[in-house]
C-alpha cells in the first residue's frame, strides 16, 4: 500500500519533471530559431494584432477595476489611521510591482494562451503541423517564434497599459468618491513610486510572456487526437500557465526585489 | 529512387508494420493498396520523415533518412511532394493562398510569377474561380485537388499520393489520374499511390504492392495481379469480404 502510494508519487515527479524538460526545450529550440532562422514578419505582425489590440478591453476593465476596488478598500483600512492620502503611495506602488502584471498575465492567459493553445493544437489533430513540416517549414519557426515574438513586445505594454489605467480609477475613486485630497495623495504617490517599481512591472511582464507563450504553444503541439484531445489541451494551458504565471511571480517578486529594493530610501 | 529495407512501427500496442521492404526505381509509378487501417497511410508518413520507425531503413535518392533531425529533413522534403488523405490545407488561408505556399516558403517574392503558377495549377485542378473560397467551405474531393495542387506546385522530383481519389466522381478522378500520369510522363516523377481504386490503380501501376498485416504480401506488375490466383488477393479486387479472407490489424 505504501510501496503504491510512493510509486505513484514517483510517477507523477518523473512525469513533471519530464514535461518542465520538454517546455525548456521548446524554449531553447525558440530562441535558437530566433536567431538562426528567418523570421516572419507578416506572422509576426498578425500576432500582435491578435495578443495587443484584440486585448484592449480585458486590460482595460481588468486594470480600471482592479485600480478602483484596490483604492476603496485600502481608503477604507487607512482611513481609521488618519492616513487617507498614504492611499495613492500603495495602490501605484502595488499595482506596479503585484497586481498589474499578475492580473495582466492571468487575463492575457485566458485569452490569448487558450486561443494559441487551441488553434496550434487544431492544427496538429488536422494534419496542418504534418502539412507544414512534409513543406519543408520547421513548425517552430512559423508558429512558435512570431508568437512569442509578439507576446514579448505586447504583454509590456498591455502591462503598462494596465497599470496606468488601475493607477488613474484608483485616483478616481479616492479624489472623486471617497474625497481624500489630491494634493496630498499626489504628492505621496510620486514619492513613493520609482522606476525601479515601473521596472520591475515590466520585468515581470517579459517573463510572464515567455512562460505564456511556450506553455501554451506546448499544449498545442502536443494535443492528442480529436476534438476532445483539442480541448484538454487548451484547458490545461490555461490552468498550467495560470499557475506557473502565479508561482514565479513570487519568486520573481523575492528576486528582483534584492536588485531593485521596494520602499523609500 | 526510394528504397524501404525491415521498416517496422508499433504505435500504441498496436504493430502497424512488421518489416515492409520496397523499392521504388526512379520514374517509375508504384500503387500501394490494401485494407483501411491497414498502415497504408503511417507508410507513406515514414517516407519523408514525419513519423519516426521503430526498426528498418528508409532511402531516398541514395540517403538513408533515420535519424535526420527535423532541419535536416527539410532537405529531403523539398524533393518530395505528399497529398494527404485528408488535403490538410491549412484552414486559416484560401485556396489560393494554400496553393502559393510552398513557393512563397521558398523564397519566391515576386507575386505576379506566383499567382501565374497558382493559375495554371488552378486550371490543372479544374478549380479556376474558387480561388478566394476558404479550406472549411469546400468538399473533401476539392479540399484534395487542393491539396494536390500544393503538393506539386513547386515540381518535386517524387510524389507520395494518399488516396487521390478517393470521395471524387468519376470524371474528376479520371482527369486526378490523367495528372499523375503526365506528371510522371513529362516530368519524370517518381510516384507513390496509395488507393482502394482498382481501376485508377491499374491505369497508373508500373508495380501494384498489397500491404497485408504489417507486410508487403504482394508485389508485382498489374499483369501479374490480374492472374494472381491467391485467395486474399482475389477477395480483395473483387470486393469480396464472405470468403473468409483474415481480418487486418
Ligand atoms: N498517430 C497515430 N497514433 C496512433 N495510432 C495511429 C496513428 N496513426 C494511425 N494510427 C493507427 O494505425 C493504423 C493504420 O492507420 P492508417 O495508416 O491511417 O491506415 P490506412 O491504411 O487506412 O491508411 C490504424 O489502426 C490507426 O488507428
Ligand atoms: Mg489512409
Amino acid at each position: 500500500m505504501f510501496a503504491r502510494l510512493l510509486t505513484a508519487l514517483g510517477h507523477s515527479v518523473v512525469s513533471f519533471v519530464v514535461y518542465v524538460g520538454d517546455v525548456v526545450v521548446l524554449a531553447g529550440e525558440t530562441i535558437s530559431s530566433a536567431f538562426a532562422q528567418k523570421i516572419r514578419w507578416r506572422l509576426f505582425m498578425q500576432q500582435i494584432v491578435e495578443i495587443g489590440l484584440l486585448s484592449q478591453l480585458v486590460v482595460v476593465i481588468t486594470g480600471a477595476f482592479t485600480g478602483a476596488v484596490f483604492a476603496a478598500q485600502t481608503y477604507f483600512q487607512f482611513n481609521k489611521l488618519g492616513m487617507g492620502s498614504a492611499v495613492g503611495a500603495v495602490v501605484s506602488v502595488s499595482i506596479c510591482r503585484e497586481l498589474g502584471p499578475v492580473l495582466t498575465a492571468l487575463m492575457v492567459t485566458g485569452r490569448v494562451g487558450a486561443s494559441m493553445s487551441a488553434e496550434i493544437g487544431t492544427m496538429k489533430v488536422t494534419e496542418q503541423i504534418d502539412a507544414l513540416r512534409a513543406l519543408a517549414v520547421h513548425p517552430i519557426d512559423y508558429l512558435v517564434v512570431p508568437r512569442t515574438l509578439a507576446m514579448m513586445v505586447s504583454m509590456p505594454l498591455l502591462v503598462a497599459e494596465a497599470v496606468a489605467i488601475g493607477i488613474a480609477a484608483g485616483y478616481f475613486v479616492a479624489i472623486f468618491l471617497l474625497e481624500v485630497n489630491g494634493t496630498y495623495y499626489m504628492a505621496n504617490m510620486v514619492r513613493w513610486t520609482q522606476m525601479r517599481d515601473i521596472i520591475m512591472a515590466l520585468t515581470k511582464a517579459g517573463c510572464f510572456a515567455l512562460l505564456i507563450v511556450f506553455i501554451s504553444c506546448h499544449k498545442g503541439l502536443t494535443s492528442k487526437e480529436g476534438a476532445v484531445g483539442v480541448g484538454k489541451a487548451t484547458t490545461e494551458a490555461v490552468v498550467n500557465a495560470s499557475l506557473a504565471v502565479l508561482i514565479f511571480n513570487f519568486f520573481l517578486t523575492m528576486g528582483l526585489n534584492i536588485i531593485f529594493p521596494a520602499g523609500y530610501q | 529512387m526510394i528504397e524501404v529495407r525491415g521498416l517496422a512501427k508499433q504505435l500504441g500496442r498496436q504493430e502497424i508494420l512488421r518489416g515492409v521492404d520496397l523499392t521504388v526505381a526512379k520514374g517509375e509509378t508504384l500503387v500501394i493498396i490494401g485494407r483501411s487501417g491497414g498502415g497504408k497511410s503511417v507508410l507513406l508518413k515514414h517516407l519523408i520523415g514525419l513519423m519516426q520507425p521503430d526498426a528498418g531503413e528508409i532511402w531516398i535518392e541514395g540517403e538513408n533518412i533515420i535519424g535526420l533531425t527535423e532541419r535536416k529533413l527539410a532537405r529531403i522534403r523539398r524533393k518530395v511532394g505528399i497529398l494527404f488523405q485528408g488535403g490538410a490545407l491549412f484552414d486559416s488561408m484560401t485556396v489560393e493562398e494554400n496553393i502559393a505556399f510552398p513557393l512563397e516558403e521558398a523564397g519566391e517574392r515576386d507575386p505576379e510569377k506566383v499567382a501565374e503558377k497558382v493559375r495554371e495549377m488552378l486550371d490543372v485542378i479544374e478549380l479556376e474561380g474558387q480561388e478566394k473560397k476558404m479550406p472549411v467551405n469546400l468538399s473533401g474531393g476539392m479540399k484534395k485537388r487542393v491539396g494536390l495542387a500544393r503538393s506539386i506546385i513547386r515540381r518535386p522530383s517524387c510524389v507520395l499520393y494518399d488516396e487521390p481519389t478517393s470521395g471524387l466522381d468519376p470524371v474528376v478522378s479520371d482527369s486526378i489520374n490523367r495528372l499523375i500520369r503526365r506528371l510522371q510522363k513529362r516530368f519524370g516523377v517518381t510516384s507513390i499511390v496509395v488507393t482502394h481504386d482498382m481501376k485508377s490503380a491499374f491505369h497508373l501501376a508500373d508495380h501494384i504492392a498489397y500491404l497485408h498485416e504489417g507486410r508487403i504480401y504482394f508485389y508485382g506488375t498489374p499483369q501479374e495481379l490480374e492472374i494472381s490466383t491467391d485467395p486474399l488477393i482475389q477477395d480483395f479486387m473483387l470486393g469480396r469480404s464472405e470468403n473468409g479472407a483474415p481480418k487486418s490489424g
